[in-house]
């Protein structure tokens, strides 16, 4: 599976490794080119410099040809304006975005998007820790 | 008319002062609470603390019974929120995004938010059109209908000055409907009226042709 992955965060970069150990083609974007100190050094995968809203820079990095997109910077809005583009503009098949905020989410998810909120997947994960 | 503007910076505090003297009910949400305040001191009470993106702020607003919902962040992707939670939410009858990259105005239109304004592409082109060098000005975009009214300056190296119109090869679906000569001032042409140094051509095209257009007429 080719799968673009928009932020290198913990979270995108930690995401981006699982998928390159699985033999998956992984394209990583981030403003920041200091964020790809977080890829390991045997990391196969191309990182791409650039805002993942910005349809040229996402073409460049090749979007047309990518089974998977996952959208996970720190901003809930750019997350799901670049799920959107991606979905709506490039019809890549499967887009999924991290969404901080429980209201955000429930909404851009009533919108059509695939959506997880860190917020509440690990609130309860956390729940059910302390009642074991 | 209700309107409600999110973001209350430069162009939502000068947007919100001029709806509110023109007698409009004007609400402002502003993230940044010193913002706020600096807002209430100039305009009184129309200044809500709280972020346009989350419906409950919204909600609060009283979105449902605004007529207008104005997003003028600095953000493009906060006014592409804003201006759809409104429009899928609130059935807000008519949302307008502020787009600061002018690159984004298409991406709006696919996504749903047709009526943008770009700041800095309407600054672009008033710049544009003070520079003497530039031979083809964009006057009006028609883009939604794939074409471009676009005004040519011609100099005296232009490729076109001396010929007659029918003798231009214009690409198809062209139109020259004005020729403004400092000769001759305002005229309608004709296949035989012949171009003249300094001549201002306005002409309507295609998108894709423009190139050829331009090249037809200054032989650039």
């Amino acid at each position: 599976m080719r799968v673009m992955i928009m932020g290198c965060g913990r979270v995108g970069a930690a995401l981006a490794t699982m998928l390159d150990r699985e033999s998956h083609e992984v394209v990583i974007l981030d403003l920041d080119a200091g964020q790809f100190r977080r890829l390991p050094s045997d990391f196969h995968g191309a990182s791409v410099v650039g805002n993942g809203i910005d349809q040229d820079v996402l073409k460049r990095a090749g979007i047309e040809r990518v089974d998977a997109f996952a959208a996970v910077t720190q901003g809930d809005n750019r997350n799901f304006m670049a799920a959107q583009i991606a979905r709506h503009i490039f019809n890549v098949p499967k887009v999924v975005c991290r969404i901080y905020d429980p209201i955000r989410e429930e909404l851009y998810h009533s919108m059509g998007l695939e959506t997880i909120s860190p917020t509440t997947v690990i609130s309860r994960l956390l729940k059910d820790a302390l009642e074991r | 008319m209700y309107i409600i503007v999110v973001g209350g910076g430069k162009v939502g505090f000068h947007l919100a002062k001029a709806l509110v003297a023109e007698g409009h009910e004007i609400l402002v949400l502003e993230r940044d609470s010193k913002k706020c305040e600096a807002i209430a001191d100039e305009l009184g009470s129309v200044v809500v603390h709280g972020d346009g993106c989350e419906a409950a702020t919204l909600a609060d607003a009283g979105a449902a019974r605004a007529d207008v919902m104005v997003a003028v962040t600095g953000d493009d992707e906060d006014n592409l929120v804003v201006c759809q939670v409104a429009k899928l939410k609130f059935n807000v009858p008519r949302t307008i995004a502020r787009i600061n990259n002018p690159k984004n105005e298409l991406i709006f239109r696919k996504l749903g938010i047709g009526e943008t304004v770009s700041s800095t592409q309407v600054i672009m082109e008033r710049i544009q059109s003070e520079l003497p060098s530039h031979p083809l000005l964009h006057l009006l975009d028609l883009r939604q209908y794939g074409l471009e009214l676009v005004d040519i300056k011609l100099t005296r190296g232009s490729a076109s000055v001396g010929k007659r119109l029918r003798d231009l090869k214009l690409p198809a679906s062209s139109v020259v409907p004005l020729i403004i000569s400092k000769r001759q001032g305002v005229l309608v042409p004709n296949g035989d009226t012949v171009l003249e140094d300094e001549d201002e051509v306005v002409a309507v095209t295609r998108t894709e042709t423009e190139d050829a257009l331009r090249a037809q007429f200054t032989g650039s």
